[in-house]
């Protein structure tokens, strides 16, 4: 008995939105009397941090601390449209959106300003710290509370704003295919080293390392809890996993977590990742979005890597000891390829 | 553990940023660690009832006789719902943008097409209840061929799983049973490469598996609406279904949700707000209707599986002349969203590489089984793994480096894409370069050196001569268009025809043309020597 270590790789890119665009997003953006924003969306947030995402976004474009800024969402009589969280189109639909939105808002925000300082609001900046003064002389300031209340008490204006964001829908060419899938695209190259035993046909993840592009990391923290997870999920689906294990015949489908196989805290290895910004042109400020395609890389990576280890290819998914076993033996025996 | 790599594309960005940039936590931090975060299932309402369906045994039926006289005296019933009590008991997800033919019942009428497809719905004072009524339902099947293989479904002679579309594949633009993309002469390329390499892919389907199943509340509220606890992944999507199974106008319902424990792409078909509604219109009270985790993973909709061929031409310097890919996605019993999914994947030919000569036909085909949905990374995911592992096999046939052959075939600036817009922004080649650094894998200095912002377009950005195929003829606009389209249908006066003949089924792949001495490998036909 041998274990044998391999190593392998993929590179991918994936298309940010849903193919073909014609998936719009809203957003509204409104202050209180004591200069605190509210976000209202109807978007879904699943756990990857849509409400975060979003909210750094809209105190970004307003110039006001994050603390002053919470997104509510999903409610479908006060929150605008959204098509819905999938697609990799949060970030960049619903991001775009509350941009539109909040930019909307900051020019009230700015104007009301100017009235209270008596300057032209192009004047103005905001420090990001809840306050807003001339340009080059900072001890002409106003806060953002006192800017909010003298808009809804004293001059009777609404610091809003609505945004929405539309990619205009694409044709296919039915002969040829031709469209316009997607206006962005994000990237990523992983490698996986794997151990195979060739006794029992099983393999064990030693590590990862990998670099994925996204545009801009708007929260560095949530887009590596999106790869980290993601990058489970890949060695899951690669190894692990299927509600059909005899596919395509529909039998002995498991019904819970007892019968469905994924990996546990023990066959988790090192992931390091790092992750590169290519802005999009159109994405806010930049971000395109890493929600769905850090699977991708993984499975193909991991086959890939128990070909370098013992000189085996399955293709088809998962790849259970089983199959790794079979086509051991078929081959007459472990074939370790060039070590990398 | 991460690293930005803020060196690189550091010049196309302003890094001059307040909170964007910054790992602020979540604002929903607090109440997700603390437990106190309120999800649907979290919604207790006073007088609220329980449904739970009643699921086919078999995969593929008529339906000969339903007795439901002991349910109905069991303890606890309150409202048993069939077919007839749903208003528009036929629906497809993507009619919300014009999308596909209404093919799926909420409650099955004549026949089932999957095993565990709903047929009852039980409406009583507890689960335990319902549970024990579903029990005492009595079903007359007469049992109908199945088939679950998606070339078998396609072959002629297969049972016909769902007579929406009696060929058991999705209708594209009302002529062919697949979505094209034909970029250049593939066949052309591949006769004078120096390899070819043919093979064989298959996915598995697999589960979203998230920690809240999928699940509504419903509850009858003031002035005629409905207030909705919910799971899904998309509010409006869920609320523009439900106005249209229901029959009325959409701010009859006020849907609340946006805190989900998971959805992966899992929660998007809205299977439970329907039923739920519907019992609390029946019934006047609360009805809350949720999977268990059986009816999660094998009922709830999977990731459906692909089977996927590619055959590729690549010359002795590595470059790869040709891409013909044959892709089947096994969509169930229903369409969903899976027809949305192989027009993604035909896009996503040829994988982020500039090749050429690229030729794919996607299939979106119904068998008798679960019917599939979308999951992270849809319509891509599975095209990602036949590619990058055929990208391994190509590197070998070369003796390339893995990671060179990808920088050498990678897209760039300028180029065109198969789909016929220009590669921009891309970044394929630093990821690559980065990823080896990363691992320490050592990759030759003129790759390192390569970049996506240099020497790409020039004549890669050309559209290359395609040889044209005998156009289908078009049938009658279809009942919804196959062409995403949300604008409103201009009335057509024609009369409806016959479905024009589908193309047949693609012939078993033949090995290529001869060329000297070239090594033809096909996972069908084997390695030959010509």
């Amino acid at each position: 008995m041998t274990r044998h270590r391999g190593r392998g790789m993929a590179s991918i890119n994936y298309p940010i939105g849903m193919n073909l665009g014609g998936d719009p997003s809203q957003a509204l953006v409104h202050s209180n009397p004591s200069g605190k924003f509210t976000v209202a969306l109807s978007s879904i947030d699943l756990g990857q941090g849509m409400k975060s995402v979003t909210r750094q976004i809209c105190a970004e474009t307003l110039g006001v601390p994050v603390e002053d800024v919470y997104v509510d969402t999903a409610d479908s009589d006060t929150g605008p449209h959204c098509m819905g969280s999938f697609a990799s189109r949060g970030t960049h639909r619903v991001g775009n959106a509350v941009m539109a939105a909040a930019r909307e808002a900051r020019g009230v925000m700015m104007e009301a300003a100017a009235e209270e300082l008596e300057v032209n609001a192009a004047d103005l900046e905001t420090d990001g710290r809840g306050n807003i003064h001339v340009k080059g002389a900072p001890h002409r300031s106003i806060s953002t509370k006192d800017v909010a209340i003298a808009a809804q008490f004293k001059q009777g204006k609404t610091i809003s704003g609505r945004g929405i964001f539309l990619v205009p829908l694409s044709d296919v060419d039915p002969e040829t295919g031709e469209m316009s899938p997607a206006t962005c695209y994000a990237h990523a190259c992983l490698v996986a080293e794997v151990e195979v035993d060739d006794e029992t046909g099983e393999v064990a993840m030693v590590r990862m390392d990998s670099a994925y592009e996204l545009g801009r990391a708007l929260n560095p923290r949530l887009v590596e809890q999106q790869l980290v997870g993601g990058a489970w999920m890949g060695v899951s689906h690669a190894l692990y996993e299927t509600p059909e294990p005899y596919y395509p015949d529909p039998a002995h489908g498991p019904r819970d977590f007892v019968e469905y196989l994924m990996p546990g805290p023990g066959d988790i290895c090192p992931h390091d990742i790092a992750v590169l910004e290519r802005p999009a042109p159109d994405g806010p400020f930049g971000a395109k979005g890493p929600g769905e395609m850090c699977a991708n890389p993984v499975l193909p990576a991991v086959a890939n890597a128990i070909f370098n280890a013992v000189g085996v290819r399955i293709d088809d998914l998962p790849i259970t000891p089983e199959k790794v076993l079979r086509a051991i033996k078929a081959q007459g025996g472990a074939r370790p390829q060039v070590r990398r | 553990m991460l690293e930005l790599r803020k060196d690189i594309f550091a010049d196309e960005r302003d890094d001059n940023l307040k909170e964007i940039g910054k790992g602020t936590q979540r604002q929903d931090m607090l109440g997700h660690i603390t437990g106190t975060s309120s999800y649907f299932g979290d919604h207790k309402l006073q007088g609220m009832l329980h449904l739970k369906v009643v699921r086919s045994t078999l995969a593929h039926a008529r339906l000969r006789h339903i007795d439901t006289t002991e349910a109905e005296r069991s303890a606890g019933v309150r409202r048993i719902i069939r077919g007839a009590d749903v208003p528009v008991n036929l629906n497809t997800l993507l009619s919300l943008i014009n999308f596909g033919k209404d093919d799926e019942p909420s409650l099955a009428v004549d026949k089932v097409r999957y095993k565990g497809e709903p047929i009852l719905a039980i409406v009583a004072d507890s689960e335990r209840e319902a549970f024990e009524a579903i029990a005492k339902v009595r079903i007359d099947y007469e049992p109908l061929p199945t088939v679950f293989d998606v070339e078998d479904a396609l072959k002629p002679g297969a049972p016909v799983v769902n007579e929406t579309y009696p060929k058991n594949a999705f209708i594209y633009h009302d002529v062919y049973d697949h979505q094209r993309l034909r970029f250049g002469d593939a066949d052309a390329a591949l006769a004078s490469a120096d390899h070819v390499l043919e093979q064989r892919y298959q996915m598995s389907p697999i589960e979203h598996a998230p920690t809240e199943t999928n699940g509504a509340i419903a509850a009858p509220d003031t002035n005629g609406r409905y207030v909705v606890y919910t799971s899904t992944q998309a509010l409006f999507f869920s609320v523009d279904t439900c106005a249209k199974i229901l029959d009325v106008p959409s701010n009859t319902f006020h849907f609340i949700g946006g805190t989900v424990g998971g959805g992966f792409g899992g929660k998007v078909d809205t299977l439970t707000e329907p039923l739920a509604i519907l019992g609390a219109m029946l019934t006047g009270r609360p009805v809350r209707y949720v999977f268990g985790r059986e009816e999660e993973m094998q009922y709830g909709p999977p990731r459906g599986a692909e089977r996927i061929y590619i055959k590729d031409g690549v010359m002795r310097d590595g470059r790869i002349v040709a891409r013909k890919v044959r892709a089947y996605f096994d969509s169930g019993a229903y369409t969903r969203l899976s027809s949305y999914a192989a027009v993604k994947c035909a896009a996503h030919l040829p994988g982020p590489y500039t090749i050429p000569n690229v030729y794919g036909d996607v299939y979106c085909v119904f068998t008798n089984r679960t019917p599939a949905t979308a999951m992270r990374g849809f319509g891509v995911t599975a095209m990602d793994f036949a590619i990058e592992c055929q990208m391994d096999k190509l590197a070998n046939l070369v003796s390339m480096d893995p990671m060179e052959f990808r920088i050498l075939n990678a897209y760039r600036d300028g180029d065109m894409k198969a789909h016929r817009r220009e590669a921009k922004n891309t970044t394929l080649i630093e990821c690559v370069q980065v990823a080896a650094e990363k691992a320490k894998w050592p990759i030759r200095d003129e790759f390192r050196r390569a970049s996506s912002r240099k020497d790409g377009g020039g004549s890669r950005a050309a559209i290359p001569p395609t040889p044209t195929e005998p156009r289908a003829r078009p049938a009658a606009p279809a009942q919804q268009r196959t062409t995403y389209d949300r604008a409103p249908m201009t009335a057509t006066r024609e009369p409806p025809r016959e479905p024009p003949p589908p193309a047949p089924p693609p012939p078993p792949p033949r090995p290529a043309a001869p060329s000297h001495g070239a090594t033809r490998f096909s996972s069908v036909f084997g390695t030959r020597r010509r």
